[in-house]
């Protein structure tokens, strides 16, 4: 028998190879860019080198036959280079001005929004869904397409305040990211726990640890080792699934769709912020999500009329206070809104600074 | 007996809407006969419009993965069984995804894609991510026997697997030095640097938990380093922003002075900045937190300054299981130009790794393991020292041992002084 093929233990690749010939030229020697349109950047370098780069949407999860059509418009327009962006966009350079205009007809013929740079709503960072994950409450491939559907002519236009970053999750681990909007998964209901699985499926003492409010405990059930929750402790956070399935935490009716707002990663102006729950209780209703959808664009809507300039979300909220944001987006204000976790008592009102 | 196309009548309402659709790119997949990937996808229709249908997942983990790596493939199989507890979709009864690291700041070629549409078609199931929330190419679906093929092309073109489980995790970097003027270091080195050295706490799982590296050139932070980075490199500069007054000029003569006041000056966090009566700008620098707001706004004007390098955080991550936890500063700033600052900054990622794997409990990210040590314990393991650009604000609790306070004391006005 011949000894099996070992991996060469390369890493991440050199990016110089397969990087366009103009940016690897002007390598650090960048002076300004400016936003000719949306979905169009302008880099301008000390050299004097100038590179459009046209930033396009995509469905993420491509078929083969997608992706080489875009390879095909990135010979025809842009040298044969493409890259991509953190949220799934893909953008083409090109250093001839006149190809700009041929290339984003081209996109937009075959199919491909050309936008997301800006002031606009960019393609919504998310998360594998039914489609590959193994503990999903919702799709994400699909409430990403229903909304961005909603959302096209914000992603197509510059016409927010400042950026709008959209992330979803198809349960609270959120490997969707934060975001100045995030629909997540919030289940409601405590795990559903099959006894006759859990001894055989789950490491008992790595499940107890798992649980952040210590509500699950080792149990004998039918005279076979299982575990038990403590229902009136449990947050319903799922963390005890992942490793022990038996302990289903996805239900069709009970695991809802939350709604977080005013998540900031940029230190522009204001320091980074996590998103904060707005609305909660929203049925998880494929194929479009349309209740969903309705309260995104309601708070976009508030938003966009009642935010200034450069204003991001959180920025804005700031401003005006969550008082005035419930009352412009007329989302109603529950127990559930205020904080109760570990140290959440620094997020009630220590003071009177209040708005009538 | 050939595998028929299942109806889909939830999913073929995700066809429609101006949107680029998934379900069009899957189902010319399932349509292409002929195809060796044709039969399986369309099982996975069948699979997806039940969890359309039901509201559920049915996707379970397992263990498969290449020769000489424990992780970087994700291993998924159906859960959807009949009674004789035989697979619904039996075609797509197993869907791994192989995880590939992308080149850093995730720059391709044609030629390149192309030759991993070939193998996916030929190994796969011609369904790829470009990219996953953890920065990875996804090449999704494919079977257990086809997964060494599969990666054994793409590892002969150059590319390797990322990371899974409790791993160092593929790392992400910014477009930076490439195309953008406001990079303050070599992202796509830094990146490099940062992951390839821990290539084997990559492909061979021991840490307590997933450890993931995110750096992007300037506070901007676009890669999100600070909120979903274990470690994350950010570029910054310590001497004078840059100013060009002419540019300031054109830009108050072309926008108005209102525009300036209210969307430039008042903006800055710290009223760093003032507009001269002769439209000028003055920038008192001492007080810049360099978040680049004003840069933002006045891209030709203003610019970071030379003595680039970067602000490093530890401990970010996402809710499970304490909650959410931002990166804090460890190093406020730190030189990353020669040979020997890279090498600095390889060191003190593995002080960081080493630490982490020493100390945290099984399923603890770095940032909760900082939360129940408390910070300075971290700092003393890794050898660093404390840094007033550490804290938000000096403790408020009394309850606290301060007869050691002299010598702590001693110590400071020492380093100030050296």
């Amino acid at each position: 028998m011949s000894a099996p093929r070992m991996p060469i233990e390369s890493g991440v690749p050199d990016p110089f190879p397969y990087m366009h010939p103009a940016l690897k030229k002007n390598f650090g020697q960048w002076k300004y860019h400016d936003r000719p349109r949306p979905g169009v950047l302008h880099h301008v370098a000390k050299s004097g080198d100038e590179v459009w780069t046209v930033r396009a949407g995509t469905q993420r999860q491509m078929d083969t036959y997608t992706i080489r059509k875009l390879m095909d418009i990135a010979d025809q327009f842009a040298d044969g280079y493409v890259r991509f962006t953190i949220r799934s966009n893909i953008e083409f350079m090109v250093t001839d001005e006149k190809k700009v205009q041929p290339l984003i007809d081209k996109l937009q013929a075959e199919g491909f929004p050309v936008g997301g740079t800006g002031n606009s709503v960019s393609m919504i960072s998310h998360t594998q869904g039914w489609l590959h994950c193994d503990i999903p409450g919702t799709d994400a491939s699909g409430v990403v397409k229903a909304l961005m559907d909603e959302l096209y002519e914000e992603f197509i236009k510059e016409e927010m305040p400042n950026r709008v970053r959209i992330t979803t999750s198809c349960c609270q681990i959120n490997c969707g990211g934060q975001g100045d909007i995030a629909i997540n998964i919030q289940h409601t209901k405590p795990p559903k726990i099959n006894h006759d699985l859990v001894a055989n499926v789950c490491e008992r003492p790595s499940v107890v640890a798992r649980c952040p409010v210590a509500a699950i405990r080792p149990a004998m059930v039918n005279g076979k080792p299982s575990l038990e929750v403590d229902e009136k402790k449990c947050i319903c956070c799922g963390a005890c699934f992942p490793p022990c399935p038996p302990m289903q935490i996805n239900d069709p009716e009970h695991s809802k769709l939350a709604i977080w707002v005013g998540g900031k990663n940029s230190n522009a102006r204001s320091k980074p912020t996590f998103h904060k729950l707005v609305a909660a209780g929203i049925p998880n209703n494929p194929p479009r999500w349309p209740e969903a959808a309705a309260v995104v664009k309601n708070i976009l809507a508030a938003y966009k009329k009642d935010a200034k300039e450069w204003e991001r979300m959180n920025e804005w909220i700031d401003r005006i206070g969550w008082p005035r944001f419930f009352e412009l987006t007329g989302l109603p204000f529950t127990k559930y809104h205020i904080d109760n976790w570990r140290g959440g008592r620094v997020n009630l009102n220590a003071s009177a600074h209040i708005r009538f | 007996m050939a595998t028929k196309m299942h109806k889909t009548p939830m999913l073929d309402q995700l066809e429609s809407g101006p949107w680029p659709s998934f379900v069009t790119g899957l189902k010319r997949l399932a349509n292409d006969e002929g195809k060796p990937y044709a039969d399986m996808m369309k099982d996975l229709l069948g699979q997806l419009e039940t969890s359309y249908t039901t509201r559920k997942g049915y996707w379970k983990g397992g263990t498969v993965g290449v020769v000489g790596y424990g992780g970087g493939v994700i291993p998924r199989f159906t859960e959807l069984h009949d009674e004789n507890k035989k697979p619904l979709f039996p075609k797509a009864a197993e869907f791994h995804t192989l995880r590939i690291m992308p080149p850093a700041g995730m720059h391709y070629d044609t030629a390149t894609i192309r030759k991993m549409c070939d193998v996916w078609d030929k190994y796969g199931s011609g369904l790829v991510a470009f990219h996953g929330q953890s920065g990875d190419i996804m090449f999704q679906g494919c079977t257990t026997e086809n997964v060494q093929p599969a990666f054994d092309e793409f590892n002969e073109m150059g590319f390797d697997l990322g990371g899974a489980g409790p791993a160092v995790r593929t790392g992400m970097s910014c477009v930076g030095a490439a195309r953008c003027e406001h990079s303050c270091f070599n992202e796509q080195r830094a990146h490099r640097t940062l992951v390839n050295r821990f290539l084997d706490d990559m492909h061979r799982p021991a840490l307590p938990y997933k450890f993931k590296f995110k750096v992007s050139g300037c506070p901007n932070d676009c890669m999100n380093s600070i909120q979903r980075a274990d470690m994350a490199t950010i570029g910054t500069w310590r001497d004078d922003m840059k100013v060009d007054q002419a540019e300031v000029k054109n830009f108050v003569n072309a926008k108005g002075r209102k525009y300036v006041i209210d969307n430039v000056i008042t903006r800055c966090p710290t009223g760093a900045l003032s507009l001269n009566d002769d439209d000028t700008l003055a920038v008192d620098n001492k007080n810049c937190v360099r978040c680049m707001h004003c840069i933002n706004v006045m891209t030709k004007a203003l610019s970071p300054g030379d003595d680039k390098g970067v602000t490093i955080l530890v401990g970010g991550k996402r809710t499970l299981k304490i909650g959410d936890l931002m990166g804090t500063v460890i190093v406020p700033f730190m030189k990353l130009e020669t040979d020997e600052d890279f090498e600095a900054l390889e060191e003190l990622a593995g002080n960081i790794i080493d630490f982490f794997a020493e100390n945290a409990l099984e399923h603890e990210r770095t940032g909760e393991m900082i939360e129940r040590i408390g910070l300075v314990n971290f700092l003393e393991g890794i050898g660093l020292e404390i840094d007033p650009n550490m804290i938000t604000n000096p403790r408020m609790n009394p309850y606290v041992r301060t007869d050691g306070w002299d010598e702590e004391a001693k110590k400071w006005f020492e380093r100030k002084a050296g």
